[in-house]
């Protein structure tokens, strides 16, 4: 029997990055904001105090921080005509779980996208042709340019306290930036984090290559910093506890550190944690929202009544509850027709490890997530494609993110799995080895996309997600491409003995490879190609919004959490200044 | 409908005929609630889902005493009580009927407030919903349970008496002052008391251990108390948490986040102003430090670089506004090691406020250092960066984890 609550104005489906930072935003506007997790409550000193969060085996082996597959997981297949099977533990990917949301455990890149991401297909076209664009392409620009964004940009990496370097000062290139970002208004709020040994060789041997080396935007702190909603962070200890680790030193940006206590203050606001909201519910003709019904852990089915609606689950998350509460028309693979789950995409990424030999010592261990160097000349289309038969690129990072003691063990290849030659080949090789990566961009395709899956369910009777992807040829020759850069790269570093990581084969969900899934629920200025308008609002149901990378209706060679940051105010503008005011939808259909 | 709404409005007045107050005048019901702020009532009569229901215990060192129910209520609460009874109870420390109250409620101080702010207060109570709440107000063996035993407390040591401005000092002095030693009652837990309970008033904010904290001296002393602070630092530290060297942690904190960070900048400022101009009480020059060659000395600057510098950093210096300095900071070098032996073994959170919205934990050291690593550190931290105070033993801090872990916090 579904218990209904009092109504509220806001209803927030999922506390991570977007979701604290449109509750505090709407919340001081004044509207009566609920926000309903899936996980637990989780804070800083409670959850990742400094004498436990950097327990390896818990966090970094066990997936602690992460979903369990058995509350949420997803089928998968990699084309039409396979049967898809459930993911039963997590590898390729790991979706967050909790309050933060994986906005506790990343690594902290924290990227503009490139104006070209945002007119992405007629761009491409306008450089290089329509024959330019791969087979059976699903590209299509965003609705919305990067220098709408801007502001919304500056906004997010001032609450995180980004450290960076500006490398495009309203349209002056600045020595030591990255030269290919767009135009900003001001530089990043803190300077660049100091930087461990293995990135300064990186960074003189792409200067020596001719490429634009910089230091990569970091949500780890350079220096203390207060952001503008008085939430305070502490300079990095560079301890290398990040990607899959809460912070104790409240060194990472994170909605515990930047947005949550701010927010918990606010009287207006209430968090409902360890509830899953499984539908949002509709009016009888379908077109407006009335609020969302969820579990808790009783299973006790609770109706939240709300006169707005904000997806901010994560990307596979909020597609799915599209899915289910039918809000939009399924993507049909077969006719081209739907929006909701077209346009999925992932990251192509791989890496060139490089082995020294001398008796220099790279010390690993000093490292934090976002501590590197970038160069992001062969990204996106930084780089003439002619002739190369690809669209898109990569950025090439050497970002050392540790030297923990269980995972980080590289020997050189033909290393035997154990034993004392195993041991031997560690000892030699455990700090006289560099990797640099790559992440690589990933276009929509007509096949790869999300649905429900028809046979298998989750402990409530609901139908799972579906993804059904593989790469394409544009993605592998472009990892290809990056790869050889890498190579270059490598060898002017001194290395001299090379491991190439190229993934070959159909795309594999078992090794871990990127949690950077995007599309499904994507934004763009036609209604029947994409799920939002511009200002991330449904063109089905105008009371509901939605945030988060499914809004991206392709993936870049970077990581998505700025550009998620970014949206999430812009959506939150769009909803204060424009929504409250005429509710409706704000753009026509 | 409208009828039952006045007979009930009728049956409202007559329950409170015994009061003179006029309950619509505005500006005296909103000057006691920020009068209530200030002397932080609710800090101690908070309960059964209201902040003045009561039934907290309140420590002392001869048992528990359950604060009052002051809401309105007539039969559990102050409903009943006139503005004469509310003052006399202020003043005296006496309830209708002669019934002594306890000092643990701190008319000692409340004794200096003025009638019309004793005034403004009874009308703010008589604003807030009535709860009934019936209260046990006494834990006390015999004969402290014998109320009357109050007659014989008070003669030793209560100076009844309204607060009399020094006309040689400034408004904002005597203001500080008002605020203080009355409804503040900042002396209650800063200043140390004797056997009985009373306060001594010649050692008055020179500091005392209590509640398993050590409330540190917050007179002018340089060495251990606020002499080295402006006025504007200690400001800065009551109407945010935080100032340069420290953040308000344990029950500070709460006096902090519930009161003084919602007073008024004047109010605070004129504080200061009272507590930075007191006699210096203490030792006014520290000891000679312990030097670093010192075995417990050796112990703590490893066990400190292993678990503390990552946040307080090599130098002691933390990081402003955020993770206390131990090098430039008093509660490091009190007489007693309390606060830093329970911050060390059961953690800490720092306070929240509104201009400080994070609110800093440390977490707890206790389950992997044993008591003699807690003392060598804590030995090291009060003689290291130019601090200096005597050093602790492995015993006190046996003796302080054994009665951390009985309080059951």
């Amino acid at each position: 029997m579904t218990q209904r609550l009092p109504p509220t104005d806001v209803v927030v489906v999922g506390l991570g990055w977007t979701g604290s930072i449109l509750s505090l935003e709407l919340a001081r506007a004044g509207l009566r904001v609920v926000a309903i997790e899936r996980g637990p409550w989780r804070d800083t000193p409670t959850d990742f105090p400094t004498t436990t969060a950097p327990d390896e085996l818990r966090y970094g082996i066990r997936n602690d921080l992460f979903v369990r597959p058995a509350q949420e997981t997803l089928t998968f297949r990699n084309n039409l005509n396979e049967t898809a099977l459930p993911i039963r533990n997590w590898g390729s990917f790991l979706p967050g779980n909790g309050v933060g949301g994986a906005g506790v455990h990343w690594n902290g890149h924290t990227w503009r996208w490139h104006p070209w991401d945002f007119t992405n297909r007629s761009s491409t076209i306008e450089r290089y042709g329509e024959s330019a664009l791969p087979a059976d392409n699903m590209m299509q620009d965003w609705g919305i340019t990067y220098d709408e964004l801007e502001a919304s940009y500056d906004r997010f990496e001032y609450t995180c306290g980004i450290a960076g370097k500006a490398g495009n000062l309203k349209g002056q290139i600045q020595p030591g930036g990255n030269p290919f970002e767009g135009p900003r208004q001001r530089d990043y709020p803190t300077p660049p984090m100091q930087m461990p040994y293995v990135p300064t060789l990186f960074g003189t041997a792409a200067a020596n290559l001719g490429w634009h080396p910089f230091p990569n935007p970091s949500a780890n702190m350079s220096q203390a910093y207060t952001n503008p909603y008085g939430c305070k962070l502490a300079p990095c200890t560079y301890c290398g506890f990040c990607e899959r680790f809460g912070c104790g030193n409240y060194s990472k940006a994170s909605p515990q550190t930047c947005v949550l206590p701010a927010l918990i203050r606010e009287p207006d606001f209430e968090a409902r944690t360890d509830c899953q909201v499984t539908k949002v519910n509709l009016s009888n003709d379908g077109k407006r929202a009335t609020g969302v019904t969820y579990v808790d852990t009783q299973g006790q089915e609770w109706e939240q009544p709300a006169d707005i609606v904000l997806l901010c689950a994560y990307q596979l998350f909020n597609v799915r509850l599209l899915l289910l509460s039918g809000i939009g028309k399924p993507y049909d693979p077969a006719t081209g027709e739907g929006t909701v789950g077209r346009n999925y995409a992932y990251q192509v990424t791989g890496g060139v490890t490089g082995f020294f030999s001398g008796t220099q010592n790279f010390n690993p261990f000093v490292a934090s997530g976002s501590a590197g160097i970038v160069a992001d000349d062969f990204n996106d289309d930084n780089f003439d494609h002619e002739g190369l038969g690809f669209v898109g690129g990569a950025s090439i990072a050497c970002v050392p993110t540790n030297g923990r003691p269980i995972s980080n063990r590289p020997v050189p290849p033909d290393t035997p799995r154990w034993g004392s030659a195993w041991k031997r080949a560690t000892h030699d090789t455990y700090n006289r080895t560099a990797s640099l990566g790559i992440q690589g961009s990933v276009m929509p395709y007509r096949g790869s996309y999300l649905d429900l899956d028809p046979t298998y369910h989750d402990t409530h009777g609901l139908p799972l997600l579906r993804m059904t992807f593989d790469f394409h040829d544009n993605e592998r020759k472009l990892g290809s491409f990056a790869l050889d850069r890498c190579e270059e790269a490598m060898h002017a570093m001194g290395a001299n003995q090379l491991r190439r990581s190229e993934r070959t084969g159909p795309y594999s969900i078992v090794p871990y490879q990127s949690t950077h899934n995007t599309g499904g629920a994507i934004m763009g200025a036609d209604p029947t190609t994409s799920v939002v308008n511009k200002y991330c609002q449904s063109w089905d149901v105008p009371n509901v919004f939605i945030s988060g990378a499914c809004l991206f209706p392709m993936n870049a060679g970077f990581n998505p959490t700025g550009t998620v940051g970014a949206l999430a105010y812009w959506a939150a503008d769009a909803i204060r200044d424009r929504y409250l005011k005429a509710p409706g939808p704000l753009v026509p259909v | 409908m409208r009828a039952a709404w006045l007979g009930l409005v009728g049956a409202v007045l007559l329950a409170g005929g015994a009061a003179r107050a006029d309950s619509n005048d505005y500006a005296a019901i909103d000057r006691g609630r920020y009068l209530m702020t200030a002397g932080d009532c609710a800090a101690c009569h908070r309960g059964a889902g209201s902040d003045f229901a009561g039934g907290l215990g309140i420590e002392t060192p001869f048992g528990i005493i359950r604060a009052a129910n002051i809401t309105p209520d007539p039969e559990t609460g102050i409903g009943n009580w006139s503005e004469d009874d509310f003052a006399m109870a202020m003043h005296e420390g006496m309830a209708p009927g002669g019934r002594h109250l306890y000092p643990a409620f701190p008319y000692p101080w409340f004794t200096r407030i003025s009638r019309a702010d004793s005034d403004a207060l009874y009308a703010f109570l008589r604003t807030v919903p009535p709860v009934r709440n019936v209260v046990d107000s006494s834990e006390l063996p015999f004969p402290l349970n014998i109320r009357a035993a109050m007659i014989g407390w008070n003669a030793l040591f209560f100076e009844p008496g309204r607060f009399h401005p020094d006309p040689a000092r400034s408004e904002e002095w005597n203001r500080g002052a008002y605020l203080v030693e009355g409804l503040g009652h900042c002396g209650a837990c800063h200043t140390p008391t004797n056997m009985l309970g009373g306060s001594e008033r010649s050692e008055a904010f020179a500091g005392q251990a209590l509640q398993g904290w050590f409330a540190p001296n917050i007179g002018a002393n340089e060495y251990q108390g606020i002499g080295g602070w402006g006025v504007d630092d200690v400001v800065q530290y009551l109407r945010t948490g935080a100032n340069a060297w420290t953040r308000a942690s344990g029950p500070m904190a709460e006096v902090v986040q519930d009161s003084t960070s919602r007073m008024t900048e004047a109010d605070l400022r004129a504080m200061a102003v009272y507590l930075k101009d007191q006699p210096v009480h203490g030792p006014p020059s520290p000891p000679v430090a312990l030097p670093a060659d010192n075995p417990q000395m050796r112990t703590g600057a490893a066990l400190y670089v292993d678990n503390c510098a990552a946040c307080h950093r090599r130098d002691g210096q933390g990081v402003e506004g955020m993770i206390p300095s131990l090098a430039s900071n008093q509660i490091v070098v009190q007489r007693g090691p309390e606060t830093l032996a329970r911050v060390v073994i059961s953690g800490v959170r720092g306070a929240a406020t509104a201009a400080e919205p994070t609110s800093p934990g440390m977490p707890s050291f206790g389950w992997r250092l044993n008591d003699d690593q807690v003392a060598a550190l804590l030995t090291y931290i009060r003689n290291a960066w130019g601090n200096a105070a005597p050093a602790v033993e492995a015993d006190t801090v046996r003796d302080l984890r054994g009665r951390l872990a009985a309080r059951h916090e």
